[in-house]
């Protein structure tokens, strides 16, 4: 049987396809403004006996494609377990909400934790800071990996984290420093979730912000412990949908 | 007769074709509701009409109309009093740029509305009123009357205690009864104990039914929606006593039928929710609309407009002013309000309603800034936790921009509890 997933995200839409619990086709795309011609197109020419739609658009596709749908806590949980039968927590920053799923032995949601209005501490306040420097995000990342410790963002709104930038940047601190100290306060923000939830055990950290190597060392060094990255983490969504369709 | 009212008929036109398009939006589009919500959906549509010719009606023949914005004011006082208890409007964003001027912007969305309706003339019901009572309860409220005085030329406000100890009790009948010697100077009629005790009979039918209401709703499947449910609560604080009773005794016995014939409006087996916290005036209907649109069903609400508004009923066997008062005093201190510290009683009523209406999960509404509940929830969220019983706690205020994270919140909390 032929299941297949699409993750309609805020940024960006990935479709899976597995056939026998092998991944057979991979697609990604931006959500851009007009989601369902891009699902639409991500689809084309590819075959399923059963497809579960997931993520913000996820009701618009459901209708769409007259399919069910699942929330992404649902999906990313389902995922990540799949990818890592040991994990017990799921850190999902993606486009614009940051996720914190706790899952139970049986590997079911447990409790989850979600940033509940404005995009501070995910994908989209990273792209907007990487471009008040003039990097494009992968060089945003490395930039910061390879950035000192030595300055402090204290605001975690977009608007008033950029006027902070802009004036880190006047005094001539180090384009690199201040990377990392945006790096820093997503992290911080994202660690704070984690304890809220009751985090132990081994995290699983997903989302296309997962890509992003120094986000991972700097998690790694304020837990102590080394955090899962999948090989496509911004996939974990569709995949976990594709398999929730099998079920 | 909104000129009279000195209403403004461009914001108030604009307000009522917001609300008819949101209420046809929200409950017209609900599947297999009961024939007998055809009287509630008649109140709503004349809730700005009808309603008020009544109250104008009432007022030429002398009788004195009474507003109030909380739970605590004791409508069986009014009634005594020969004048009319009505709730205040308080559930949607009005005029906010001109409340901002007068209040914090981090003030929770009830407050300012209340001011909104005045700044914006398009309360009705506010401008009706010949008395409005406000109340001390939380922080926001006191000091927010002091402000509202400024607007509202006939406001009284009653102090109410934060404690349940014996001198706290006192504190609550020494207001009622200066709250009945205001009454009786404003209407120019002494309070007999016959007619208190008028009052609080009427005022207790009225709660039965909703009792009624709320053990019918033990049903699975569910006999009716929680939107409607609580309409039926909202409805409790506009509408004529009497009528308003009868009408809701024919609704429940007509979901007494539907249960013999094992008839709801979701099927069985579907996730049922537990909705405790903070009152939803009309026309905030936010949280149960995203619930019931989200696969699950509401059945019942651990809420001022709600159970925590009517749980309690008043001893009627009393005959003298004495008795009669102190029975008043026994029951509204018994409400389990946040703004008194302890509350243990909170938590004890939520979970005998969760295990009461087979509730698989609970929401807890706060509104954002809304301290006591608030502070509340964090508590009651981990004692649930323990417990075993899903809980999803909810900071939301009246705008529209959350609804797609708190959409996605509620399904993952349903999902959890399939």
């Amino acid at each position: 049987m032929r299941c297949a997933g699409i993750d309609i995200g805020s940024r960006s839409m990935e479709v899976v396809v597995l056939e026998e619990g092998n991944v057979v086709a991979f697609r990604q795309g931006e959500t851009g403004y007009a989601p369902l011609e891009q699902a639409e197109s991500l689809l084309r020419g590819l075959s399923w006996d059963r497809l579960m739609a997931t993520g913000y658009g996820r009701s618009l596709a459901a209708q769409a494609f007259s399919c069910p749908a699942v929330t992404e806590i649902k999906a990313y949980a389902r995922g990540a377990r799949e990818l890592s039968p040991f994990a017990t927590t799921v850190l999902d920053i993606g486009g614009q909400d940051c996720k914190v799923i706790s899952l139970r032995e049986n590997g079911k949601v447990k409790k989850f934790e979600m940033n509940d209005r404005c995009a501070a501490g995910t994908g989209k306040f990273l792209e907007i800071m990487a471009a008040t420097l003039g990097f494009d995000i992968r060089e945003f990342g490395e930039r910061a990996l390879e950035g000192k410790d030595i300055l402090k963002i204290n605001s975690m709104c977009t608007v008033f984290a950029e006027s902070e930038v802009v004036s880190l940047i006047s005094r001539g601190e180090n384009p690199g420093d201040i990377a990392r100290a945006l790096h820093t306060s997503v992290v911080l923000r994202a660690l704070s979730m984690l304890r809220r939830i009751g985090f132990s055990g081994e995290l699983f950290f997903a989302g296309g912000v997962a890509r992003n190597r120094c986000m991972k060392h700097l998690l790694e060094a304020h837990l102590q412990e080394e955090v899962v990255v999948p090989e496509y983490p911004q996939r974990v969504g569709a995949y976990g949908a594709a398999l929730l369709a099998g079920e | 007769m909104w000129e009279d009212l000195n209403l403004d008929l461009n914001a108030h036109d604009a307000l009522l074709g917001v609300l008819g398009k949101v209420y046809g939006d929200i409950y017209m589009a609900q599947k297999e509701r009961p024939e007998g919500m055809d009287y509630f959906n008649f109140v709503m549509t004349e809730i700005h009409g009808l309603r008020i010719k009544e109250l104008l009606e009432e007022k030429k023949q002398g009788r004195k109309i009474v507003g109030s914005y909380c739970v605590f004011v004791p409508e069986e006082l009014v009634l005594a009093a020969g004048a009319t208890l009505i709730g205040l409007c308080s559930g949607a964003d009005f005029a906010t740029h001109e409340v901002e001027q007068m209040l914090p912007r981090n003030t929770c969305a009830l407050i300012k509305s209340s001011f909104g309706f005045k700044l914006g003339k398009a309360c009705p019901y506010l401008e009706v009123a010949d008395m409005v009572v406000g109340e001390n309860t939380c922080d926001g409220k006191k000091k927010a009357y002091e402000s509202l005085k400024k607007i509202v030329n006939n406001l009284y406000v009653m102090d109410l205690p934060q404690m349940k100890t014996p001198q706290g009790r006192e504190l609550l009948k020494n207001e009622f009864l200066r709250f009945k010697d205001s009454l009786e100077t404003f209407t120019g009629k002494p309070i007999t104990p016959t007619d208190l005790k008028q009052g609080i009979l009427t005022v207790n039918a009225k709660r039965r039914a909703l009792h009624r209401l709320a053990s019918l709703r033990k049903a699975d499947p569910a006999p009716i929606s929680g939107l409607d449910a609580l309409l039926a609560n909202q409805v409790f604080f506009y509408d004529n006593p009497a009528r308003f009773t009868e009408s809701l005794n024919a609704l429940c016995d007509e979901l007494e039928e539907r249960i013999q014939e094992k008839k709801g409006v979701v099927s069985e087996q579907t996730p049922r929710i537990l909705v405790s916290g903070c009152p939803m005036a009309v026309p905030n209907w936010k949280l149960p609309w995203i619930v019931e649109t989200s696969g699950a069903v509401i059945v019942g609400e651990e809420s001022c407009v709600g159970e925590r508004g009517v749980r309690e009923l008043t001893e009627e066997s009393g005959n003298s002013m004495e008795e009669l008062m102190e029975a008043l005093v026994d029951r509204y201190f018994r409400i389990d309000c946040a703004i008194f510290t302890p509350n243990q009683d909170r938590e004890d009523h939520i979970r005998e309603m969760a295990k009461a209406y087979k509730a698989g999960g609970i929401i807890h509404y706060g509104l954002q800034f809304c301290q006591p509940y608030t502070m509340e929830a964090i508590p009651l969220e981990k004692v649930f936790e323990k417990e075993e019983i899903p809980f999803l706690r909810v900071e939301t205020d009246y705008s529209m921009e959350d609804v797609g994270q708190l959409k996605t919140r509620i399904e993952a909390f349903i999902e959890q509890l399939q």
